[in-house]
């Protein structure tokens, strides 16, 4: 039975208990509040950028390339707009349904379906995929007329590089290609600016001056879902063009050179001998680099690379050659200035029969029926062999190497601009223990006086050589992107200044003698005696000038063109008496055993502005296969000038 | 008999308006209007399928609870065990009929409404018990007899409502019981004997788990465990709630629920995109709401004069307490997500249906507060 004070009991009961149950629900509320504080007020920072990290997604717009122009600003590397197809991976339902529609549409081989599905799997799920980057008109308006029905595909008008003038430049302007882990490791600015399909330098000025081509990214911001779906775009910063490049090639000349030397092996270089700005420098075979841009397709690469005459060597700058007769002018050159040689000597060149003879090893002149007597000028002139094995003996391999250093052989010239140009080799004493072990012979040094044993040298630099033997003997600087502080005007008044003042000066007076090893700075005289540079340039114009000169029938008449040069045949492969019994002719030798045709020259005689160098790769004789490309070339150079010097007038009052 | 020996008293209409707890009511409609705007919200600011529907089932269910005030509180006395059992049989209803969505199986169609019995049983469990024990003099609560009946009666309704499965709402009915049980007075080492038993066999009971409540309370414990999975939905929350700040980003403004990182935000994540739009303040004024509805429930209760009415607004004040506390516990992360709405907030029918019910039970205690029901 219940009783009153029973009640009465379990009401004190419940209350009590009520009591204790709303001090524990007042002590989780306080629980809850103070989680509250903890995650709103103390965290709250930590979990803003949490949450904006989850709202805000940025996507990198590719940064547009600087241009790349000639010297009369015609564009040699341009940004073309091109069609692409990207396709959204969280907008699509199906991809490989959407693959297949695709490929019916716009032609993917299945070739590129692979590396698609290659690509898919690198990338996250919100990332755009490239399908292609480069598709024509007509397939792009068949995709934006399928485009409804294809969820996540987007039709993308973007800007790559192009080319207008292919393969005439790739050797100097270089190509694009899509960055690689290793162009990323190269430079912080590609990896700052790495977008999906950014192409990069891969040879040549797009190469080393990717820094200054290569601009800067834009960024779309955009708010996105959980899905990562694009809700609205927060902010756009539109990209920014590289810096345009000016090149100091002549587009006309290039495209002239290249076609000279169209289907031979081999290099045509040009500069102004004062200012040292290269005016074309041709390297044949050549390529298209514009089929690299997007991608160069399988059957395309495995023709440039399996070309035996190896297209993608810059031949200008990495391709090495004995230079032949070509150093003669050099040689000579060396010897007056130590005055081991006196060019009123003559030395007697008695042909096949009686070779020049040293320590019982045989030196041949080329000439079969041999020069008879010869003095320096026409030693020079028609390019006897004998006359310099005697000359090299008597001046010595050291002291030649020091001349011919002076003069631009063996060193780099434009290192900084093609990562792949070769330095030669300008052999002395001191060379050969160091590279080879083994001390000189002077049979070496008999050799080298024609051109022939170690030394190796690019046509780039036999150009250079040139340009500061027909200067007068001063050092230039060769450059191809061109630099407004270096004028013509003003190289000559530092030049003529530094004639003007030496002519005053006795040379025995002070102590330089101009004959020891040293850095020169620009436009320093090289030269001990000026005679002696005027003598090898007469005897350069003699050699294309006058009858029985190697390369007369190249010459001009008319001042205007006229040049002098100097021919040059260096072997590949020494010659063995069987051979030389049998008197082969060039064409009937197999094609690698044939001879590499050289010519150097400057032009025009009375007042030189430009020196040039040829080489065609086993070409056969100087005189045959290089000397009328040059002289052709030539004409071009000189009918060009007047536009050039217009030009460069037009800049120097801009500046 | 019993129902003889009930002393109702006689109310004019007047008198029962009179009676009527109106700061009750203005609470109720504070919160309500609190819950359309949340709901509006997750829908963008604009005004369409959910926030309808919320606002629809506010009113409607506002009305109902408005006038099922005025049913006597002796009919919920007598029919206590008939509306217990008749919501066990509609538990057992919808594990044969009941509708599956996203994986278990609580509903069951009516036409206006997907009915959850398992919200019901929450506040039945409530009338059963307070009767239960309003009839049990203090000395018999403590013996097993009368122990073993309320067990077994809260055993019933949540095996059956983890088997739909839906452990937030079973851990919601049997708290609510167990409240009650508590509040009657039975003797605490029950309590800490229980607690302890559940803490030695809580490796089993997460064992017999269905896999994504095990990997739920896996999370719990450590949300990184799988941030894309399970634990994904706390730490968004999480990050939701600590962007919020202070003063919160402002109404409308909330992007993670407006950039759909937050699931379930209507339902029972309504707190964090609350939380996130207000900040603390605006959290802490909706728990002050809260607080005062629960300590009016309360006051109520002390103001009654019946063990039954008194029994049951504690009972309720308690669940309210609970509910509340599970689901924002559980949105901060202080407690694994089980699945628990937050009364009259969090979108759905059955729990604001159930809320209604279990409020209009209150305010028929309060209408006929002086009605003495006897327990001989």
């Amino acid at each position: 039975m219940q009783t009153r004070a029973g009640n009465a009991q379990k009401g004190r009961i419940i209350s009590r208990r009520l009591f204790i149950l709303a001090t524990a629900k007042i002590l989780l509320f306080a629980g809850i509040t103070s989680r509250l504080y903890n995650l709103q007020i103390s965290d709250r920072e930590k979990y803003e950028i949490l949450s904006d990290k989850n709202r805000i997604r940025e996507w990198k717009t590719p940064p547009q390339r600087g241009l790349i122009t000639d010297y009369y600003n015609k564009i040699l590397a341009d940004n073309d707009r091109v069609f692409q197809v990207h396709l959204t991976l969280d907008e699509i339902k199906d991809f490989d349904e959407t693959i297949f529609r695709l490929k019916n549409i716009i032609n993917l081989s299945n070739n590129e379906i692979g590396t698609i599905y290659k690509k898919k799997k690198k990338l996250k799920p919100w990332d755009t995929l490239v399908v292609s980057d480069n598709i024509n008109w007509n397939e792009f308006s068949k995709l934006n007329l399928y485009l409804h029905e294809l969820e996540g595909v987007k039709p993308v008008v973007s800007s790559s590089r192009y080319y207008p003038y292919g393969s005439d430049l790739v050797h100097v302007v270089g190509y694009v290609g899509e960055a690689s882990l290793k162009d990323i490791e190269r430079m912080e600015a590609i990896k700052e600016n790495l977008v999906p399909g950014l192409k990069v330098g891969k040879s040549g000025i797009e190469y080393s001056n990717e820094k200054i081509l290569i601009g800067k990214y834009g960024i779309k911001r955009y708010e996105v879902n959980s899905s990562g779906k694009r809700i609205s775009q927060l902010e756009h910063i539109k990209e920014s063009q590289g810096i345009e490049i000016k090149t100091t090639i002549d587009l006309e000349v290039q495209k002239f050179a290249q076609e000279l030397i169209k289907d031979q092996a081999g290099s045509v270089c040009a500069m102004d001998i004062y200012t040292g700005e290269i005016i074309t420098m041709a390297s044949s075979p050549t390529y298209d680099p514009n089929k690299f841009t997007h991608g160069i397709g399988h059957k395309d690469w495995g023709e440039i690379r399996d070309n035996p005459l190896k297209p993608l060597v810059n031949k200008s700058v990495a391709g090495l050659y004995s230079p032949g007769s070509t150093l003669k002018p050099l040689v000579a050159l060396a010897a007056l200035e130590f005055g081991t040689i006196d060019p009123q000597r003559a030395i007697q060149c008695k042909g096949h029969k009686h070779p020049y003879e040293l320590y019982g090893v045989k030196y041949h002149c080329w000439k079969k029926n041999g020069h008879g007597y010869m003095k320096l000028r026409n030693a020079i002139k028609q390019s006897c062999d004998i006359y310099f094995y005697e000359t090299a003996r008597l001046l010595g391999v050291d002291k030649l190497s020091i001349i011919a250093k002076r003069y631009g052989l063996g060193s780099n010239i434009l290192k900084d601009i093609y990562f792949d140009e070769k330095k030669g080799v300008v052999p002395n004493t001191q060379w050969k223990k160091n590279a080879i072990g083994k001390s000189w012979y002077l049979g070496e040094t008999v050799i080298n006086g024609i051109g022939q044993g170690y030394i190796q040298t690019t046509p780039l630099q036999l150009c250079l050589m040139t340009a500061q033997i027909a200067n007068g003997g001063y050092k230039i600087k060769p450059h191809i992107i061109h630099d407004k502080n270096i004028n013509f005007e003003n190289t000559k008044l530092k030049i003529a200044k530094q004639f003007n003042s030496e002519s005053l000066l006795d040379i025995s007076a002070t102590k330089n003698d101009y004959l020891e090893e040293k850095e020169f700075q620009l436009y320093e005289r090289l030269y001990k005696d000026s005679k002696n540079i005027n003598f090898v340039k007469d005897a350069m114009f003699g050699s294309t000038n006058e009858q029985y000169g190697t390369s007369y029938k190249s010459s001009y008449k008319d001042l205007k063109y006229q040049f002098a040069g100097k021919t040059g045949t260096s072997q590949v492969k020494r010659i063995t008496e069987a051979e030389r019994k049998l008197d082969l002719k060039q064409s009937q030798i197999e094609y690698k055993n044939r001879d590499h045709a050289l010519y150097i020259a400057f032009a025009p005689y009375k007042n030189p502005r430009y020196s040039i160098s040829v080489l065609i790769e086993h070409g056969g004789s100087g005189s045959k296969a290089a000397a009328p490309i040059a002289s052709k070339l030539i004409k071009k150079i000189i009918d060009r000038h007047k536009i050039r010097e217009q030009i460069r007038k037009a800049n120097l009052t801009l500046a | 008999m019993l129902t003889e020996r009930i002393h109702t008293s006689k109310y004019s209409f007047f008198d029962k308006l009179l009676s009527i707890d109106y700061f009750l009511i203005f609470i109720v409609i504070v919160i309500g209007a609190i819950s359309v705007f949340a709901i509006h919200s997750t829908e963008g600011g604009e005004f369409s399928y959910y926030t309808k529907n919320h606002l629809i089932r506010l009113v409607a269910f506002f009305i109902m609870f408005l006038f099922l005030s005025f049913v006597k509180i002796t009919f919920w006395y007598r029919n206590a065990y008939a509306f217990y059992l008749f919501c066990l049989f509609l538990l057992i209803l919808v594990l044969l009929f009941g509708i599956t969505a996203s994986g278990s199986q609580r509903w069951i169609s009516l036409y206006f409404l997907n009915l959850q019995p398992s919200e019901l049983m929450k506040i039945a469990i409530i009338v059963c018990f307070a009767r239960y024990y309003h009839r049990i003099q203090s000395v018999d609560i403590q013996s097993y007899r009368f122990l073993l009946i309320p067990i077994i009666l809260i055993i019933i309704p949540c095996y059956l409502v983890i088997s739909q499965p839906d452990l937030g709402t079973s851990i919601l009915i049997a708290g609510s019981g167990i409240f009650v049980i508590w509040v009657a007075g039975l003797n605490i080492k029950y309590f800490v004997y229980s607690a302890l038993l559940l803490l030695v066999s809580f490796p089993f009971v997460v064992s017999i788990l269905k896999p994504y409540q095990k990997s739920r309370i896996l999370t719990f414990f450590n949300p990184d465990r799988d941030p894309l999975g399970a634990g994904y939905q706390i730490i968004q929350s999480k990050i939701a709630i600590g962007s919020g700040g202070f003063f919160g980003k402002g109404y409308l403004k909330g992007t993670q629920s407006y950039l759909e990182f937050l699931p379930e935000k209507h339902t029972d994540f309504i707190f964090t995109l609350f939380s996130e739009e207000f900040g603390f303040l605006g959290s802490i004024i909706l728990m002050l709401l809260y607080i005062l509805l629960i300590s009016r429930v309360i006051s109520i209760g002390f103001s009654v004069r019946s063990f039954f009415a008194k029994l049951y607004c504690f009972g309720f004040a308690s669940a309210i307490f609970l509910y509340v506390f599970v689901n924002i516990a559980m949105v901060l992360g202080l407690l694994p997500i089980v699945g628990a709405p937050l009364p009259i907030m969090s979108y759905g029918g059955s729990s604001m249906l159930s809320i209604m019910l279990g409020l209009s039970i209150v305010m028929s205690c309060k209408i006929y507060s002086q009605d003495q029901i006897s327990n001989y």
